[in-house]
């Protein structure tokens, strides 16, 4: 049986042990900090076709930065007393350290650096949650967080079994399969449902707003990148739920205007037929054949979605 | 009883003398109970496999084949199939090369080819719940013909209104079926003969690349069911199915 080991001896042996791994820690973390900021950060999903997908990467990153240290800190301490403090094949039993039970300096920075971690991602968390305009979330009928620019430009999402239409109330009011909108441009979502619950996900854009009958669900972004990005449902509404999406595009202002007026003047003898634009609406009871829509219209400022009847009918 | 106590292997009778707790008896009912549980796994096995079958059952597929660079498609709706498991179910039908009409909603074309489409249309109609869906939408021209008649739009809330759609979402895919006079005696039996009241639908469109697509009515006719969205909305082989673009 080994001798026990002097106090003094074993104190500076653990404090050598406690700055090498400390040493490796701090290095191992700066390097895999500033690799995953060179390489990965700009990877991170939902990307940065708008404000509010730059944001949430932006937050997944931080989220990341932070993690990265302390799963760095778990794994080179169990590599480490793997490592060093492994019984060899054939030799002497190790002998255990100090017990940490009592140590004040462990117990004190434990609890301060878990609560300064949990402290600052809540407070991050929720500033983050808010900024910009609400963060890609929806807010319900009247946002609490609005954009400063005094050009937004309305985008009304309306989900039905199994489909989304948008309609353009400052061009006329058409309703399109297509939704388009502007680089640049503030948009503001207005997202209902004809039916039963949807939820509107326009991945790269960072956006997402469940779809309620009756309710308008109001969320912003700013597209800050041309191209496609993915529209889906993000709500299991039916059979056919997983075939409700499509593709949206972020176009330049010019080319917007020119689809938008376009759209508007081709789609004009049908737009004539809508109800008018309104922030929510009661499907028509006649609209389905075997269904169970209401035959009253339970929210007083809505539209009943039904085509109008012809002149002189 | 202290930690680690196992239980005894013998309990003590009322005489003190010990006795065997597992005796020939329960020996039989442990074999019994193998074997019931044996049996058991086999029929749970047994209705997970018919299940698994049932599920993956599905129509026919029509295939089509091109000729002259064109594939016709010829389909029907009827307001009740009228006969199998669901008589009442409203439904589409499809009519092979063969020129017979088959009850299902999956059929195959060529890639990159001009589809012309026709469908007899023998159901009622009503006002959309979106009038948005009464406008052609994806075909060659963005037209269809009516009877005949070339149309873009049909007013849902007139006359007759629209009794289904044709419409291939991943496509931009979508015609309005209109309804025929509800009084009328409509063909309650499929397949529907022309001799009942019935309108011809028309339209055109290219096929895309191979892969499945699937295409659905958007009109809620599935009667009696919640919002007319279930049923044979959400059956394929009634109100739904997929086009298959072969290469």
């Amino acid at each position: 049986m080994s001798a026990a080991p002097d106090s003094s001896s074993s104190a500076e042996g653990s404090t050598r042990h406690g700055v090498r791994i400390f040493a490796i820690w701090i290095v191992l973390a700066i390097v895999a900090d500033v690799l995953w900021i060179a390489f990965a950060a700009k990877h991170i999903p939902p990307g940065r076709m708008s404000s509010t997908a730059t944001g949430a990467q932006f937050d997944l990153n931080v989220l990341i930065e932070m993690v990265i240290p302390v799963l760095l800190g778990v794994w080179v301490y169990l590599v480490y007393a793997i490592v060093t403090w492994r019984a060899s094949r054939g030799g002497p039993d190790p002998v255990g350290g100090e017990a940490a039970r009592g140590n004040t300096t462990i117990e004190a920075s434990w609890i301060a650096i878990t609560t300064v971690i949990v402290l600052f991602l809540a407070g991050f968390g929720t500033y983050e949650l808010v900024q910009p305009e609400g963060a890609g979330g929806a807010q319900g009928p009247n946002p609490i967080w609005t954009p400063s620019s005094h050009t937004v430009l309305q985008v009304q999402a309306i989900g039905q079994q199994w489909k989304w239409t948008f309609r353009y109330p400052s061009f006329g009011g058409f309703e399109t399969n297509n939704l388009v909108v502007p680089e640049g441009a503030t948009v503001q979502f207005n997202v209902t449902s004809l039916d039963v619950i949807h939820s509107l996900w326009l991945y790269q854009l960072g956006v997402k707003a469940d779809a309620n009958p009756g309710q308008n669900n109001v969320a912003f972004t700013t597209p800050q990148q041309l191209g496609y990005f993915n529209v889906r449902c993000s709500e299991l509404c039916g059979i056919w739920h997983g075939a409700m999406y499509t593709t949206g595009k972020v176009v330049t202002p010019a080319q917007f205007e020119t689809w938008a007026t376009q759209t508007q003047a081709q789609l004009a003898e049908n737009t004539a037929l809508l109800p008018p634009y309104s922030l929510t609406y009661t499907p028509d009871a006649n609209g389905a054949d075997g269904g169970y829509y209401p035959t009253n219209d339970p929210y007083s400022p809505s539209e009943t979605y039904g085509a109008t009847a012809p002149a002189g009918s | 009883m202290t930690r680690g106590h196992r239980r005894p292997k013998f309990a003590e009778s009322e005489g003190g003398a010990q006795a065997p707790l597992v005796n020939a008896g329960e020996a039989v009912a442990k074999g019994g109970r193998i074997g019931l549980a044996a049996a058991l796994t086999i029929v749970a096995a047994a209705a997970a496999m018919w299940a698994f079958m049932n599920l993956m059952t599905q129509p026919s597929t029509v295939a089509y084949a091109a000729s002259a660079g064109q594939v016709n498609v010829v389909m029907q709706t009827v307001g009740s199939y009228g006969k199998g498991d669901h008589p009442t179910w409203v439904s589409y039908l499809t009519k092979d090369a063969a020129g017979a009409w088959q009850h299902t909603t999956i059929w195959s074309v060529p890639a990159h080819t001009r589809v012309n489409v026709t469908i007899f249309q023998y159901d009622s109609g009503s006002p959309l719940r979106n009038q948005q869906i009464g406008q052609v939408t994806g075909t060659i021209g963005d037209t269809a013909s009516l009877n005949g008649k070339p149309f873009k739009v049909y007013n849902s809330n007139s006359t007759d209104g629209v009794g289904h759609t044709f419409s291939i979402p991943t496509l931009g895919i979508s015609v309005p079926l209109t309804g025929n006079d509800p009084n009328a005696t409509l063909c309650a039996v499929a397949p529907c003969t022309t001799n009942f009241p019935h309108n011809v639908v028309t339209f055109s469109f290219m096929s895309p690349g191979p892969g499945d697509y699937p295409w659905q009515c958007f009109v809620p006719c599935g009667l009696g069911w919640l919002y007319g969205n279930g049923g044979p909305m959400g059956t394929v082989g009634y109100m739904g199915g997929f086009m298959r673009v072969s290469a």
